[in-house]
């Protein structure tokens, strides 16, 4: 099992603010990765970090070999590396398959191909077929703007395969979806990592979710990593449950 | 299906009537010729302000330099040029040009113009693009600015006393009809270009450059590109523009004419709003209004046309702002090919 993204002591801080300290992690190739943590404890911002949003303090970070703490957001997303956002981000006034047409691999597309059609049969189809997979097909004509919140973070999470990534970082997928429909974007998660061999690193609050999901969990407490391990191990951890219950 | 006949009939009826205009109305040649540079203007500037949501009030900075590219390579091919800005910005009488010459200037005057904008376009949005919202608009409205102060200081194109464009030969007849058939022309090429644009993936990208850049940039889109794109395509199309508007107006005040950011500044930002902001016909549709508005206040109200004209913009920005196509999509969205919702929720298949 090959390492797919290494991080190597990275840290950040916000002026006085130490967000991330010396953090070493590592996302091994095809697995499920989880990263937990209570609030502000540095989740996102090790993921901003990561994608090259935030420029970082000090440290390495590595997306298959390659160092990529100094490429910029999209040189790093055209590697394969690509992240979701925790308040979810999809284009409004677009309809739904608009989002998604515009989401397909820019990895494999030069600049010259922008001036093609949008009507790329292939992509139109692959495009449907993503939407059919999170169920949001019957809303494909529909102003993106339009769904409601858990709705768009389906299809956020859609576009995202849409781009065929190597890579997926999901920023709280479960987070404002209906209890009903968790089980149901589980099981697409686990899909998309089996079927499409994308290698998935989450950072869920939802324990129930992240312990069903992860073979292995990181977790983040204060800016520094706290633990790590497989989701038995985080879970009767005293130093996680300390972190989580407040106790010194 | 039989809508696209009707559209190709509509496309049709309207070259007809564009190419028969000067006929039908002999009186008005110059106003509009000067309608069909709106249209290109408010379309040029939707494509960058409505579709990619970049506001720009500095796009006079293509047309000015557009009207001086083009002006100077007019003389320039013949004479020396300062020379012809010293002798009273360009003395009629002095300097003459014949058919072949005049012909040759406009020949290689607008390309170059075109040339000139889009690589001003391409300079500049190297620098400013990375800025954005009322950053980027501030940038653009001192760009457009400090440009005609700058034209204004330079002696050789006849600095604030401007410069006159070349004078047509009388044999050539009625150069604001040949004027009128480049507007319209390149209005037509704009539109075209500009409706083609919209339908590739390029056109996506710029309206999910507007609807959420952050997003665009973490889906590996090359932002700074597609936008300096999209500005170059303006800088090209207005650098046209502005080389018909200087023969147009047969004499090139800084200020006034090539850098007008006070008036054809601001009237392509409020034809493309009174249209319809992001839509391709509401450029089209608010300039003509907007001329023909203009006119009116112009003949009925002078001395009081500005005041009327700036009560206008008032109105339409504080309760019209999105347009007239604008409006009809909120009101008409299945005409627009927008769905509505209707169905319920329906969860993942399994």
């Amino acid at each position: 099992m090959t390492a797919m993204l290494e991080v190597e002591n990275v840290s950040k801080a916000f002026g006085g603010v130490q967000a991330n300290k010396t953090i070493s992690l590592t996302v091994p190739e095809g697995e499920i990765v989880g990263l937990i943590g209570p609030n502000g404890s540095g989740k996102t911002t090790l993921f901003s970090s990561i994608v090259g949003q935030y420029p970082i303090d000090g440290g390495s970070i590595r997306f298959e070999g390659e160092e990529i703490s100094t490429l910029r957001v999209p040189q790093i997303a055209r590697l394969g590396l690509l992240r979701t956002f925790q308040q979810t981000r999809i284009y409004g006034q677009m309809t739904c398959m608009q989002n998604m047409v515009i989401s397909a691999s820019v990895r494999k597309r030069g600049f010259g191909e922008l001036f093609h059609g949008q009507h790329d049969p292939h992509v139109s189809k692959y495009a449907e077929e993503m939407l059919e997979f999170v169920g949001l097909y019957e809303k494909r004509l529909l102003r993106a703007g339009s769904l409601s919140f858990g709705q768009q973070k389906l299809l956020e999470f859609a576009m995202a395969l849409m781009n065929e990534p190597k890579l997926l970082m999901l920023d709280e997928p479960t987070a404002g979806i209906n209890p009903t429909l968790i089980n149901g974007l589980i099981d697409r998660l686990k899909r998309a990592n089996a079927q499409f061999g994308i290698t998935l690193f989450v950072i869920e609050h939802n324990m129930r979710v992240i312990m069903n999901l992860a073979q292995h969990i990181y977790c983040l407490a204060h800016g520094e990593l706290l633990a790590a391990g497989t989701p038995d191990q985080i879970r009767n951890d005293p130093n996680v449950i300390d972190a989580y219950l407040g106790a010194h | 299906m039989n809508v696209p006949i009707q559209k190709i009939a509509g496309y049709a009826a309207l070259l007809v009537f564009g190419a028969a205009a000067p006929y039908l109305f002999p009186a008005y040649h110059a106003q509009l010729a000067e309608l069909w540079l709106f249209v290109v203007f408010a379309l040029t500037w939707d494509l960058v302000g409505g579709q990619m949501g970049y506001n720009s009030f500095g796009n006079v900075l293509f047309v000015g330099v557009g009207t001086y590219a083009c002006a100077v390579m007019q003389v320039g091919l013949f004479y020396n040029v300062g020379a012809y800005t010293a002798s009273d910005g360009g003395n009629a009488t002095i300097f003459t040009f014949n058919v072949a010459q005049y012909l040759t200037g406009l020949a290689v005057g607008l390309p170059v113009a075109a040339v000139i904008g889009g690589l001003v376009a391409i300079f500049f949005g190297s620098i400013i693009l990375g800025m954005r919202g009322h950053y980027f608009a501030i940038c653009t409205l001192g760009l457009g600015v400090a440009a005609g102060q700058i034209f204004a200081g330079w002696e050789w194109v006849g600095a604030g006393s401007g410069m006159s464009s070349p004078n047509a030969p009388a044999k050539i007849g009625d150069i604001t009809q040949l004027l009128y058939y480049l507007a319209f022309g390149l209005a037509v090429i704009t539109f075209a270009v500009i409706r083609w644009l919209l339908t590739t993936r390029f056109g996506l990208a710029l309206n999910a450059i507007r609807d959420d850049e952050d997003k665009a940039e973490a889906m590996g889109l090359p932002t700074k590109r597609i936008k300096v794109t999209a500005w170059c395509v303006a800088g090209i199309l207005l650098g046209v523009s502005g080389g018909i508007l200087g023969n147009l107006k047969r004499f090139i005040d800084p200020i006034d004419v090539a850098f007008a950011g006070e008036t054809y500044g601001v009237w392509m930002v409020l034809m493309a709003i009174l249209g319809g902001k992001g839509t391709i016909w509401g450029p089209v549709i608010g300039a003509a209004i907007f001329q023909v508005l203009k006119e009116v206040f112009w003949t009925y109200l002078l001395g009081w046309q500005r005041v009327a004209l700036g009560l206008m913009i008032v109105l339409i920005v504080v309760f019209f702002p999105q347009g007239i196509l604008g409006w009809a999509r909120e009101k008409f969205p299945e005409m627009f090919g927008h769905r509505i919702d209707r169905g319920p929720a329906r969860e993942p298949a399994e």
